[in-house]
């Protein structure tokens, strides 16, 4: 049965000889473990495609909500996080196996007579899998990916001449980034370069075969062997080991998600991926008007070298160890390379953001102003919950079902004398913080209510008391006259924030806020109020 | 010859098994991710739609209210309606606005004194039973609550 349905799709597309063809096709006699690294980057590429497709699946490709697309595939698909693990860390040894294996065949010196082209196609492969590092790096709309970005952009606009010309290609005219230049990126990452690479990888893999393995020396003497199955059964298990690797990574490694792109944010500062790095080094090494040749010139000699390799080195192919040149340049190279990364790991500062600043769950308490939160704690100090419990009828009505329809004199009254006999210890502006809130308070505001962990709320309540609000806006309330306190984490410490308060022109010369005396209590409960509140 | 043949369907198992391996690491995550619902896919809770005085009994009206729905990472604040039939003072029936056949919006009509969907003209009951036409089932039902004489329409359909 399963013969003849074979012998017809034979008779009818010859697939299974050209299988044959492919698969038991000669290899010289020295092939080995040292030509598994093209099958291996083919596989890589292959991967990548697979995990950006699912990833596709759930991402809306605009700024934004790029943002909260991928945070919803991170925090709330079952194996997003894995997902995203598998494309970004495959993304950085896809880059280390496309370079091994180029590294591999000048070593080999594998790109020689017939073989140029192949050489050359493969380098032009080169450049497009460091183009999609660059694009993709800007489609998570982090402030990572934006300041990286905008580096990027600006670096390419250096190019003599054409510099605007690429800013416009790029869309960013004038040197912003926006809905125009994320949609050029998003296209060439998904749109542009796949087909590229398909049709690039199927002419390196035809040149391969047009031309076969590169034998060694002497080589030719000896009867050939097959590809399958020895060459095929190295070539997966190093595909194998390559994607144990990664997937380790995926699970083990949490990849970066930090706050949503800011273009006002001048706290950040931008570094491009490890791969990038020596080239970031390299540029700082060249001031005013130099700049051009660290960004540009020294960059195009480099590709343009790399490409002319097969033309520059037009020697006899040798035998390995005989090729000491190729190999002490290989190793110079390895180690500038080292020594510029390096180099630009040790003087570039730490960020202030936490690498993992999106992906930190906010809880609902986290977004409610300030005045709200602390009503919740003269709700709790007072202990009101003894008669209203939340989430069911007792005593009192269920004040969770829905907001309080009374006036606010009766609430006051209320509060000040819930029953006859029993009088409360809240003070004005805690009555009336209590009673705008039952009758106001929306669906977060509820969950709130009885989530908000004891210290944040005392934490509210100091704020309140202190009347933080006439000069600081913090989630959406208050005045503007002090900075916004919205993830004041980012960029102040614990032992800043305690400082502060007691003394604030000795930290912030020239700031018009008052010293507060605060007791250690207060103080320990607000400073750690404002340092939960997110951005 | 014996060893050969060995070697070679040793590298025919391994290549067979490593290449399944990877297969199934990644088929596996990857229809988890595809098929498996997203963690908190959060119920909006119930929504005031209307005072209960503001109805006649036995008289349905179209209600339109607020409320927040979770739509994959967006959370959207949207319009939605529902026609609230108040039985009496403790009851009230809200049909979701969908005919049952295909979806399309019916409406009361107050001559024939029944639903009437408009696209393949099946017909409801007063109560949303199926009178004529196409339709499958009855009309479906929000779930809903009444409290302090307003009545709170909850995010949960129940299907007869």
């Amino acid at each position: 049965m399963l013969r003849s349905v074979i012998d017809w799709l034979e008779d009818r597309t010859g697939v299974e000889s050209a299988i044959k063809h492919f698969l038991y096709e000669d290899v010289p006699a020295s092939a080995g473990w040292h030509q598994v690294l093209g099958s291996v980057a083919l596989f890589a590429f292959l991967t990548q495609v697979f995990t950006g497709m699912l990833l596709a699946g759930n991402y809306a490709p605009t700024p934004g909500e790029a943002y909260n697309s991928l945070r919803y595939i991170v925090t709330e698909l079952t194996a997003g996080q894995l997902m995203r693990g598998l494309h970004h860390w495959g993304a950085s040894l896809m880059i280390i196996v496309v370079v091994l294996h180029m590294m591999q065949v000048f070593v080999w010196g594998a790109y020689k007579k017939p073989r140029e082209a192949t050489w050359m196609v493969g380098a032009v492969l080169l450049l497009v899998t460091l183009a999609y590092g660059l694009t993709g790096y800007l489609l998570p709309w982090d402030n990572r990916a934006y300041w990286g970005t905008v580096v990027t952009t600006q670096i390419a606009a250096l190019a003599p001449g054409a510099g605007p010309y690429v800013l416009r290609l790029l869309g960013s005219d004038g040197g912003s980034i926006g809905a125009v230049t994320f949609a050029r990126f998003y296209a060439a990452h998904v749109l542009l370069l796949p087909p590229l690479t398909f049709l690039l990888i199927a002419i390196h893999v035809y040149l391969v075969r047009r031309h076969g393995v590169t034998p060694i020396p002497a080589d030719e003497a000896l009867p050939k062997k097959k590809f399958y199955p020895e060459q095929v059964f190295k070539d997966t298990v190093a595909t194998f080991a390559w994607f144990a690797v990664l997937v380790a990574m995926a699970i083990a490694v949490r990849v970066p998600l930090g706050h949503v792109a800011d273009p006002t944010d001048t706290s950040y500062i931008p570094r491009p991926e490890w791969y990038f790095l020596f080239l970031f080094q390299t540029l700082k090494a060249f001031e005013g008007p130099l700049e051009i040749v660290g960004a540009v010139v020294l960059p195009t000699l480099a590709i343009l070298a790399l490409f002319l390799v097969p033309f520059i080195d037009r020697g006899k192919v040798v035998r390995v160890r005989e090729r000491i040149g190729a190999i002490a340049l290989i190793v110079l190279c390895v180690l500038g390379w080292s020594a510029l990364t390096a180099r630009a790991i040790a003087t570039t500062p730490p960020s202030t953001e936490s690498p993992d600043a999106g992906l930190a769950l906010i809880e609902p308490w986290q977004e409610l102003p300030a005045d709200q939160l602390a009503a919740i704690g003269a709700f709790r100090k007072d202990n009101c919950g003894n008669c209203h419990v939340l989430g069911k009828s007792s005593a009192g009505p269920d004040l969770t079902r829905a907001a309080s329809q009374r006036p606010t004199d009766w609430l006051m009254q209320h509060f000040k004398q819930p029953a006859p006999n029993v009088a409360t210890q809240l003070k004005n502006p805690e009555l009336r913080g209590l009673a705008a809130f039952v009758t106001k308070r929306q669906d977060d505001a509820v969950k709130a209510w009885s989530g908000a962990p004891q210290a944040a709320v005392e934490g509210a309540m100091v704020y309140q008391a202190n009347q933080c609000s006439a000069c600081h806006k913090l989630n959406g309330v208050g005045m503007q006259t002090g900075p916004p306190l919205n993830g004041v984490a980012d960029h102040r410490n614990r032992e800043w924030l305690e400082g502060h308060f007691a003394d604030p022109s000795k930290f912030s010369p020239g700031s018009t806020m008052p010293a507060y005396k605060l007791s250690s209590r207060d103080l320990d409960r607000l400073t750690s109020y404002i340092m939960d509140i997110p951005k | 010859m014996e060893s050969t043949t060995t070697r070679r369907s040793f590298y025919s198992a391994a290549i067979a098994g490593l290449g399944g391996l990877i297969t199934a690491a990644l088929a596996v995550p990857a229809a988890a991710y595809l098929l498996v619902r997203p963690k908190s896919q959060k119920q909006s809770d119930f929504v005031p739609a209307a005072d209960l005085t503001q109805l006649t009994v036995g008289k349905p009206e179209e209600v339109v209210f607020r409320r927040t729905r979770v739509d994959g990472w967006r959370v959207l604040n949207e319009k939605s309606t529902a026609w609230v039939l108040r039985k009496d003072d403790q009851n009230v029936v809200a049909f979701a606005p969908q005919c049952t056949h295909l979806g399309c919006a019916y409406h009361w009509d107050e001559k024939e004194n029944n639903f009437l969907c408009p696209c393949h003209t099946s017909t409801f009951s007063i109560d949303g039973k199926v009178l004529s036409g196409p339709a499958p089932r009855p009309l479906d039902r929000y779930v809903t609550r009444i409290d302090q004489g307003k009545i709170l329409i909850g995010s949960e359909i129940q299907k007869a």
